[in-house]
């Protein structure tokens, strides 16, 4: 009796927590997304318009095919670069001490913040930026490319930039627990390079490949600042159109929003969760 | 024919001598232990037999061809691996299947001789199961039919019972002889427990620093231990100074004094054991030299403290290259 209690006392201060920064904020998103409102002011209330708005504009499903296409080209290119990184430091690298070196060194991008590692691309990227200059300059090209910067191109480079390591962490995770056994044991019945790694390191890599997607596509599906900023403004977002609209001061649709967002992101890391058990990982 | 063959093997680990050129020439169909202390080159010469690990000097030849550079799996070799290392997401059907599929074997074929390879271990009933919902025992029944499904001129075993309790040891002690003799090929079976090697071996080699101390039949090589290293590391022997010279004798021809006469090793009684079938007891002389004898259990009791003395016929010594 007396250690039910205890749990319960222990249990306590996170439920408390996450009752009042998650699950209370939740609650009123949800509550508002049903409000009406005009430009001045919120109207409590019990509507259905904001929804029916959400699914009836085109702008929606155009924003949504738009986020899905970010999600899914990040998603690829950050687990093709993570995993080789991932395989680099677990299976290339000899010695811990080498290991922990690079691996800190792949951090170093986040002694920053994200806002600073975006804006870096500008003068890198820009019309007249150091890219162009220098391919200009070198008889590459004649005139400066004007897709490297405020486009799609930039806004996935910013994501890729942004978001690799979040891949790279949970699959190198899992790669060092992989029993170099197994390798040696694959390599005994036969198996070159390329069928180790489909048969044995791939299907081992699983959960910390999962993890690191949940990571990567709930990032870049609820963005609205790497788009804002890397697009120029030409690109959207969901992320992006929410921001848009409470800035717009219309809360009720900028919550119906969200929690259609919230929905859908939920639908990708359960379908994610399905296809993969990442339990053992936990 | 000889199965395999090694001339001046030699490992070297940056600076440190793993294996210090070895030969050695393992008939066809025949049972190998390799056998001594950890760090004594034993697991190395395994893995460079298999191709797991190459040599710094020296070559291999399997069935008279020459081997030393060629991969694991073009040797003819199969390894069985210390703790087994099963591939954890795959059942033990498809563990067992997974050599022939890696040489393009069509699935329905596949699977249908990993059943046969399975039953070949008394394993058919479990087929479907991961490695984490078997036993010790029986995740090693699984490696073993995945090593012999490639159907190797060779299998090499790492340790193969270590990791089980004694006595399911016992039994597959048993079951890896009977495999061995039905199959017909040689097995080379790494190993630090000198009862194994006994029991086993058709050809035990004891290893020491790098080196072969002795190759020989079990039976050769505990009436006549080539050194006081190979005496004191099989057991069962004392190694007593014989002037300048060393000698052995079996503790198991040692008795307490009766009278007769004979060499004799006398002392104080330092431990008393009770075996079962034996009593083993510690004799040590005034010089802190230690003798022990396996004496019949019907010996009458003998209390620590008491002075003892050990004799044999000098016909059961051995004596010892320095």
């Amino acid at each position: 009796m007396r250690g039910a209690v205890t749990s319960w006392l222990l249990a306590a201060p996170l439920a408390l927590v996450l009752a009042v920064f998650l699950v209370v904020p939740l609650f009123v998103l949800v509550v508002v997304s049903f409000y009406d409102y005009d430009s001045v002011r919120l109207i409590p209330d019990f509507v259905f318009t904001n929804y029916i708005e959400v699914f009836g504009s085109m702008v929606t499903w155009r924003t949504y095919a738009k986020t899905f296409s970010f999600a899914a080209t990040v998603w690829v290119i950050t687990l093709l670069i993570g995993f080789w990184i991932a395989y680099y430091l677990a299976f290339v690298i000899e010695g811990t001490g080498k290991r922990t070196l690079l691996f800190l060194i792949c951090t170093i991008p986040f002694w920053t913040s994200n806002l600073i590692r975006m804006i870096a691309w500008v003068p890198f990227l820009g019309r007249n930026g150091l890219l162009n200059r220098a391919l200009v300059g070198s008889g590459a090209i004649d005139q400066p490319l004007e897709f490297l910067l405020f486009s799609d191109f930039a806004v996935i480079l910013a994501f890729v930039h942004l978001y690799t390591l979040f891949m790279v962490v949970p699959i190198f995770n899992t790669m060092m627990r992989i029993d170099r056994r197994l390798i040696e044991a694959a390599v005994d019945a036969g198996a070159g390079f390329w069928r180790v790694l489909w048969h044995v390191i791939l299907p081992l890599c699983k959960p910390g490949i999962a993890i690191g997607s949940i990571f990567v596509i709930v990032l870049v599906m609820g963005d609205f600042a790497t788009v804002r900023l890397m697009s120029g403004g030409q690109s959207a977002s969901v992320g992006l159109m929410i921001s848009n609209q409470i800035s717009l001061l219309q809360y009720p649709a900028a919550a119906a929003n969200a929690v259609v967002l919230l929905a859908v992101v939920l639908m990708m890391v359960a379908a994610i969760l399905r296809v993969v058990d990442i339990r053992k990982e936990l | 024919m000889r199965d395999v063959e090694l001339v001046a093997v030699t490992k070297r680990y940056g600076s440190a001598l793993a294996v210090d050129g070895i030969d050695l020439a393992i008939p066809e169909g025949s049972y190998t232990c390799l056998l001594g202390p950890s760090g004594c080159g034993k697991t190395s010469t395994l893995r460079m037999i298999a191709g797991h690990e190459m040599v710094s000097e020296g070559e291999i030849l399997l069935a008279g061809r020459n081997v030393t550079t060629l991969p694991p799996a073009q040797r003819g070799t199969a390894m069985m691996f210390q703790s087994y290392a099963l591939f954890p997401h795959l059942s033990a059907r498809d563990n067992v299947a997974f050599g022939l599929r890696m040489r393009g074997v069509a699935k329905a074929e596949r699977l249908r001789r990993a059943d046969e390879f399975l039953d070949l271990v008394h394993l058919g009933p479990l087929a479907d199961r991961l490695p984490a919902q078997l036993s010790g025992g029986q995740q090693q029944r699984v490696a073993l039919a995945r090593a012999l499904i490639t159907e190797p001129r060779v299998l090499l075993l790492d340790e193969p019972l270590s990791a089980l309790d004694p006595f399911l040891r016992a039994k597959m002690r048993e079951e890896l002889k009977r495999l061995q003799r039905e199959l017909g090929i040689s097995f080379i079976h790494v190993t630090h427990s000198q009862e194994e090697a006994m029991a086993l071996a058709d050809l035990a080699v004891v290893m020491d620093h790098g080196r072969i101390v002795q190759a020989a039949p079990p039976r050769q090589i505990f009436e006549r231990p080539a050194s006081a290293f190979v005496a004191r590391f099989i057991g069962g022997h004392n190694v007593l100074a014989r002037g300048a010279q060393a000698i052995s004798i079996r503790t198991d021809r040692c008795r307490l004094d009766d009278g007769a006469e004979g060499p004799r090793h006398h002392g104080h009684v330092r431990a008393v054991e009770y075996l079962g079938a034996a009593m083993r007891i510690v004799v040590v002389a005034e010089d802190g030299t230690e003798a022990e004898a396996m004496l019949p259990d019907s010996t009458p009791p003998i209390a620590l403290g008491e002075a003892a003395t050990l004799t044999w016929n000098a016909a059961d010594e051995h004596a010892l290259a320095a």
